[in-house]
């Protein structure tokens, strides 16, 4: 951004503005669904903080009550230290961009960019309007109608529409759903500079667990109403407590075991009879029987009877080698028929292993995780494509 | 974008391809288009040529031999003349015609609109019941609605009793054209409705064209308001509109389409009904329609006739022109 004449007009990047978000002891019943289930959590001001989970998962009504589109049925929604609970849309400082955008198709740009500043009764839109369309980089396009601009020039309208109120919260409903992946990939960095620039708290929902890796830096899991996990993108990836969070956040290996002792910070497993050692920290199971898991780039493949030190352990024979150039994916078929995949990277010189070749997997203990297996394996690993 | 070698030789034959298959089909549109396309000619352009024709002959069905001449060298433009005379300055039918049809849309725009919204909002599953209602009517035929009026606005039904008691009757008797006015402009030279009734006064008639187009207003308005996206409303009142803003800057601008189109699918009409004037109004306050109709049954002067229908239709594709540019529906999506 330019830093001239503009830049008192320019929306507030001083103060690292927004106000801390609480959600408390929220539920929302539809007839007799329950799709948010008393849920609570704070949200930081100035974080950009993701909701994730799959269709339906209650993370869409999450943001609309909070943008005061539906009425919570239980518990109270707080903004900073003002309770908004019961208010109505136009009177919260929260500002929302919609999902394929909402524009208004008979206002031209600019009159869709000063909408919320013409309510409000701003005296100076014009000098507003034209800085924040220069923020998003569409101040050549001012009296054009949505229609006539591209699905990345749509969404930068949505968001500069949002954003020139300068809210304490936005919220951003799968605000890039509708753009294809490669200018998807462009505007999560446009977004993730712009919230960086204007410091609000941003808030967004999305089915996309790399969308919401690249760009929050707290993430939270939902599924059926409620919080399976939070914490930052690297956090729940490498250290997920359920199933569900490690298997809709990538993929994962799991594969049945027994803990049979936790003593200090190393934890030992039996898995079919193999000994294997992980971080107590590690284990999210107040129970014996767990599901044992690892990350498919975490395993290490080599030809059978290479030695391996210190290392967790197993055998199995190669079922699939598929090149895909960066990596070779491997499906291998453990002795007691398990298959578990294998991300592996083309160091060697001598291509892949083939399909039908004896192999040992092994991996470094610390990359153990351990779940309790009372848990569906499965949970979270059909990833459908859509919307909710 | 990615490598582009050879532009000239792959642009070339998709090209091509275009153009034959475009070339190939182009017989298609108009083929399609044929049959509608005589239609108009047989039943519109012709009769329309042939009105316009007589609006400049002379001669009587009912006079002389009943013929009429037509000549290039004698056009008959005092039929016009006689029209305009006749209608507009000795008796005011021509701009009763056009007042009528104006205060009937405006009435109609007033209860469809608020129908319409709710059919397309509120209705929930009731929708397609209400919206079959709103056609119900067409199902009787129209000379017998519209005489069914004249048994609810006469003078002892419920609703002019009614009237009569709260006085709403004197104060729309009191709304005439006082009698110092030149004659062209009596209009309602003895009041919206009469002192003690409602039948055969300026008001039976208006509401008999507003009851027999609401539904041509209901419709279309229907129609724009179901396609308006709900999250277009959201979008507004997240940025600060009350719901009546929402609706006045979203909601009412959006709709425009329908209230163009419902306002001339009942403007126009109205505007040359005769049945309404015939059933529900005074014998003498007859309209465009009714003078149209007396000069060719009961006059046999085709001639006048066809130059009163002739002015009617140029002053209504005048303004319905006038109105639709300046509505600029073209700039909604």
């Amino acid at each position: 951004m330019s830093e001239q004449t503009t830049s008192t007009a320019a929306p507030d990047t001083t103060t690292g503005g927004g106000a801390d978000l609480h959600i408390v002891d929220v539920t929302k019943r539809f007839g007799s669904f329950k799709a948010v289930d008393d849920l609570t959590l704070t949200i930081p001001s100035g974080s950009f903080f993701a909701l994730l989970g799959p269709s339906g998962c209650g993370k869409t009504t999450t943001l609309r009550m909070v943008a005061g589109l539906e009425e919570p049925s239980a518990g109270r929604i707080v903004i900073g230290t003002e309770d908004v609970t019961h208010k109505k849309p136009y009177k919260r400082p929260v500002n929302t961009v919609f999902q394929s955008y909402a524009l208004f198709p008979h206002l031209d740009i600019f009159e869709n960019v000063a909408f919320g500043l013409r309510r409000s009764g701003s005296k100076d839109v014009r000098n507003e309007v034209e800085a924040m369309l220069e923020l998003v980089e569409l101040s050549t396009y001012a009296r054009r109608k949505p229609t006539q601009l591209s699905g990345g020039q749509q969404q930068r309208v949505a968001v500069a529409r949002a954003l020139i109120n300068k809210p304490e919260v936005l919220l951003l409903d799968e605000p890039l759903g509708a753009l294809d992946l490669k200018l998807r990939r462009q505007m999560q960095i446009e977004l993730k500079r712009i919230q960086t620039d204007v410091g609000i708290t941003f808030v967004h929902v999305t089915h996309d667990q790399e969308e919401a890796m690249t760009m929050a830096d707290t993430i939270a899991v939902m599924n059926a109403g409620q919080i399976e996990q939070m914490g930052a993108p690297m956090e729940l990836y490498e250290n997920p407590v359920t199933t569900f969070v490690a298997n809709f956040l990538g993929q994962s290996n799991l594969i049945k075991g027994e803990l049979t002792g936790r003593a200090g910070g190393d934890a030992t497993l039996q898995v079919q009879g193999q000994r294997m050692a992980m971080p107590t920290a590690r284990v999210h199971s107040d129970r014996d029987e767990v599901w044992v898991g690892v990350r498919p780039e975490k395993m290490q493949i080599s030809r059978a009877g290479t030695p391996v030190e210190g290392e967790n352990s197993m055998t199995g024979v190669v079922t699939d080698a598929s090149y895909i150039g960066v990596s070779t994916q491997y499906l291998v078929n453990l002795p007691w028929g398990q298959e578990v995949s294998i991300f592996a990277q083309n160091l060697s010189t001598e291509g892949p292993l083939s399909a039908g070749e004896d192999v040992v997997l092994h991996w470094n203990p610390a990359h153990t995780f351990a779940l309790d297996a009372t848990q569906d394996a499965d949970a979270g690993a059909e990833k459908v494509e859509g919307d909710e | 974008m990615s490598a582009a070698p050879v532009p000239g030789a792959a642009s070339a034959a998709p090209a091509d391809d275009v153009a034959r298959s475009v070339g190939t089909k182009s017989w298609t549109p108009y083929a399609l288009l044929s049959p509608g396309m005589l239609w108009l000619a047989i039943f519109f352009l012709v009769p329309t040529v042939m009105l316009l024709r007589m609006s400049l002959s002379s001669g009587s069905a009912f006079a002389g031999d009943g013929t009429f001449s037509f000549s290039w060298g004698a056009l008959q433009w005092g039929n016009y003349g006689d029209a305009v005379s006749k209608y507009v300055i000795d008796s005011p039918i021509f701009q009763k015609s056009l007042i009528y049809a104006l205060i009937a849309t405006v009435l109609c725009l007033t209860i469809a609109y608020p129908l319409a919204y709710t059919i397309a909002f509120k209705a929930g599953r009731w929708r397609n019941l209400l919206l079959v209602l709103v056609i119900a009517p067409f199902f009787t035929s129209f000379l017998l609605r519209t005489t069914a009026w004249s048994t609810i606005l006469s003078d002892s039904s419920i609703v002019v009793q009614f009237m009569e008691n709260t006085g709403m009757l004197t104060v729309l008797h009191a709304i005439n054209t006082p009698d110092s006015w030149p004659t062209w402009t009596q209009i309602f030279p003895d009041g919206l409705t009469g002192e003690t009734r409602v039948l055969q006064t300026p008001l039976a008639v208006i509401l008999g064209i507003t009851y027999n187009f609401l539904p041509f207003m209901t419709l279309p308005l229907f129609a724009s308001l179901e396609r308006i996206d709900v999250r277009l409303i959201e979008a507004a009142t997240d940025l600060y509109s009350s719901a009546f803003t929402a609706f006045r800057k979203v909601t009412f601008p959006l709709s425009l389409p329908g209230v163009v189109a419902g306002t001339l699918l009942t403007f126009i009409p109205a505007a040359g009904d005769p049945v309404n004037a015939a059933l529900l109004g005074a014998a003498n306050d007859s309209l465009m329609g009714n003078a149209i109709d007396a000069q060719f049954k009961a006059t046999g002067n085709y001639p006048l006739a066809a130059s009163l229908s002739v002015m009617l239709m140029v002053v209504i594709v005048t303004m319905v022109a006038l109105y639709v540019r300046r509505a600029g529906t073209e700039e909604l999506v």
